[in-house]
């Protein structure tokens, strides 16, 4: 599929004309005190920010790539409604990846020779952003990615790769092994997909149950391409405390069901990513079994009895209702876990692309924006950042934050337990910005 | 888990595989021994007819068992008319060429492929299977709906054998399969008895898709497993052979459930490859094919 365009709003050019007559008229001041209507007036150039978004169109990241569209859609809508980024207007390509690393390294090009993007954003799947982030160097094109592996955080792309909108893998796993071994038990199985953020999860999960005092009875590998599991489970050992599950792409749902088949009543504790669940609506027939389970949540799909207002703006922006489906259809479940990670991206790139003063394509623009981005220290809660606060580390571009533990209760996902930022810190060894621009 | 109970699960999941397995290869196989057609658009078949499935099944969403057995009846017929109308329109044009039809069915893939993508789009989506019960056994539970999937392959089957060597509408195919130009002398209408092995061929996929969409779900790159599979249980059993096709599915089947159990799947897919490379080297013409006259 070809590429398609968000574009600013309408009104925006009739906004910017209204601008460029009342600056004439030396009436900047009385428009300044009206929001939404008169930061344009500050631009140097009206000609739009372009934010080129690697999207999952196609491929077995597609679930996650309808709600990335959405998502970036009501970001770039509330951005251009507020005036823009440095008083002009954002639009945003879409090119599809096709969930393949491949073509994420094509796409990245496409951004650069033929769309001319400033930014290059968007992309979840490990495996395409450790595809694309080379060509992105390469090509001094700003990548920020909205994916969750530790191979930013690790070092182990370059100084144009940034993870400011969601935690990684290593953060997550660290801040909830406490309480897994504290309130589930000790000895651990796990089922991973067998690629990168797997295994990101399989090393740095392993390391942080030993340090509570727990042992991994068992480590399941499963190729990400695989559609049939049952064949898995007897890996699954007796002595197995917690079941540990984090699965991704379209059969997560037969993941699930085959899951509860096995067992059924006589199951050991379980604690899920809601990757093996991302997409897939709760009620969905066979997953009752799932009643008292436990999942990380990067944000919760429900609504939440003590929802932030921030939540609520943000939810209704994107059209999602309070049980994490479309407002429209309530058969099409969000990838609520992991999408605001495009939003609270969005307003990264805005809050450097302002710190800056980032005014278009130059090399001494875009290296500004990369020292910009690297200086942020922390991002405020608020209706940019829903999710919660979080600090972000210029050195290895990563951001830490909140993990949430839900349980199943009746059918809804409850929140129990929400970490502090600093049960998910971790020593960081890697330095990017001692590599050269 | 011990022995017996690994094992248990091993051949439950090894004929469930293998039951899906003889049905798909099986159309394969009917399609080559009658047309000579290597038919690399089969999978997409089997992937079509599980998309129809999920669109006849969402329908009557209100009653998953009326919705899957509707599905059993709608999306062959519709798989298979889709294939006629391949067969007819293209294949026929190429007059059976080998070459080209090998060429046409890789073009019908893609655009099979590419239009489900546009109609259907790129999601993963479940159609409930008609009934659900919990086999318990002492050591594990299985889904009493796979075993309902292995005996409605073993009946299935027996339709196929029966129609194939008991009527006169497998006589008609023997014949056209055995000498094109002879049985045209005796006034079979080769043309169609063509087509419609091209639709029957198909159709089969599609049951099989239909079967098995319960348990995984419907998804536009879902035909590419498939297709590798039936070309790997047709090229032991010998191309054409039926009973070749059946025993190589059986074999492929079992062993990849016993293998993907005990070792690996990745494991048992290469040792079903490795096969294929010992059958191709040492009796080309497979297991239980014939030679080339």
């Amino acid at each position: 599929m070809s590429n398609s365009i968000i574009k600013p709003q309408k009104g925006i050019s009739r906004r910017s004309v209204l601008q460029g007559m009342g600056a004439t008229a030396g009436t900047g001041l009385a428009l300044q005190a009206m929001p939404g209507f008169v930061r344009y007036s500050q631009a140097g150039t009206s000609e739009p920010v372009k934010i080129g978004l690697q999207l999952h169109r196609t491929g077995i990241g597609a679930s996650y790539g309808r709600w990335y569209e959405r998502v970036t859609a009501a970001a770039v809508k509330v951005i251009n409604d507020g005036g823009g980024i440095n008083g002009r207007p954002v639009e945003v390509i879409i090119e599809d990846d096709g969930t393949d690393p491949k073509r994420g390294a094509e796409v990245l090009e496409k951004f650069a020779t033929q769309h001319k993007v400033d930014v290059a954003y968007g992309t979840l799947f490990s495996h395409v952003v450790i595809g694309s982030a080379p060509r992105a160097g390469e090509l001094k094109m700003p990548y920020v990615v909205v994916s969750e592996g530790h191979h930013v955080a690790s070092g182990k792309l370059n100084r144009y790769v940034f993870q400011p909108g969601i935690t990684d893998v290593r953060s997550q796993v660290i801040a909830m092994a406490p309480w897994i071994s504290k309130n589930l038990g000790k000895k651990v199985t796990m089922i991973f997909p067998d690629f990168a953020f797997g295994h990101d999860h399989r090393d740095y999960f392993s390391e942080a149950i030993k340090a509570q005092g727990g042992e991994v009875a068992g480590l399941i590998a499963i190729p990400p391409t695989e559609s049939s599991f049952t064949r898995y489970l007897p890996q699954i050992s007796s002595s197995t405390e917690v079941l540990y599950h984090v699965m991704v792409g379209p059969a997560v749902l037969t993941f699930v069901k085959e899951l509860g088949q096995f067992f059924g009543s006589t199951r050991p504790q379980i604690f899920g990513f809601i990757d093996s669940l991302e997409a897939v609506d709760l009620a969905t027939p066979q997953l009752e079994f799932l009643e008292g389970t436990y999942f990380w949540e990067g944000n919760p799909r429900y609504a939440q009895k003590d929802q932030t207002e921030y939540d609520k703006f943000y939810r209704e922006m994107v059209g999602v209702d309070a049980n994490g489906a479309s407002a429209s259809d309530p058969k099409d479940i969000s990838t609520y876990s992991h999408m605001f990670g495009c939003w609270e991206s969005l307003f990264a790139i805005k809050q450097a692309m302002e710190a800056s003063g980032y005014e278009g394509q130059t090399p001494k623009d875009k290296q500004g924006f990369i020292e910009a981005m690297e200086a942020i220290q922390k991002f405020d809660e608020g209706r940019e950042h829903p999710q919660g606060d979080k600090i972000f580390n210029g050195k290895n571009h990563q951001c830490y934050g909140h993990q949430n533990i839900s349980k199943v209760t009746g059918g809804r996902l409850e929140l129990v337990h929400r970490t502090a930022i600093e049960d998910g810190l971790y020593e960081v060894s890697a330095d990017y910005t001692k590599m050269s621009l | 888990m011990d022995l017996g109970p690994f094992l248990l699960l091993a051949t439950l999941e090894g004929l469930l595989q293998a039951a899906v397995l003889t049905l798909t290869a099986l159309g394969l196989s009917l399609v080559f021994g009658v047309m000579r057609i290597v038919n690399v658009a089969h999978g997409e078949f089997y992937m079509l007819g599980a998309v129809i499935a999920w669109w006849t099944a969402s329908l009557l969403s209100s009653n998953p068992a009326a919705g899957f057995f509707l599905a059993l009846v709608i999306s062959p017929l519709l798989v298979g008319a889709i294939a006629y109308a391949c067969e007819r329109l293209i294949l026929k044009r190429l007059e059976y060429d080998p070459e080209a039809t090998i060429v046409a069915t890789i073009g019908m893939l893609y655009v099979i492929q590419q239009t489900v993508l546009i109609a259907y789009g790129p999601d993963a989506r479940p159609v409930e299977a008609p009934f659900f019960f919990r086999v318990q056994f002492p050591w594990f539970g299985y889904s009493g709906y796979n075993l309902f999937v292995i005996a409605a392959a073993i009946a299935l089957l027996g339709i196929c054998w029966y129609i194939l060597t008991k009527t006169r509408l497998g006589l008609i195919m023997r014949a056209t399969q055995f000498d094109r130009e002879t049985a045209q002398a005796f006034g079979i209408p080769v043309g169609k008895v063509y087509g419609y092995v091209f639709a029957a061929g198909a159709m089969l996929a599609a049951i099989a898709a239909v079967l098995i969409v319960p348990i995984r779900q419907a998804h536009y790159l879902m035909g590419l497993d498939p297709l590798l599979l039936s070309f790997i249980v047709v090229i032991i059993g010998g191309l054409g052979s039926l009973r070749g096709t059946v025993i190589a599915a059986l074999i492929i089947g079992l062993s990849d459930g016993v293998i993907s159990v005990f070792f690996s799947p990745t494991l048992a897919k290469m040792i079903s490859t490795l096969l294929v490379a010992l059958v191709l080297v040492f009796k080309p013409e497979g297991l239980f094919g014939a030679r080339a006259r």
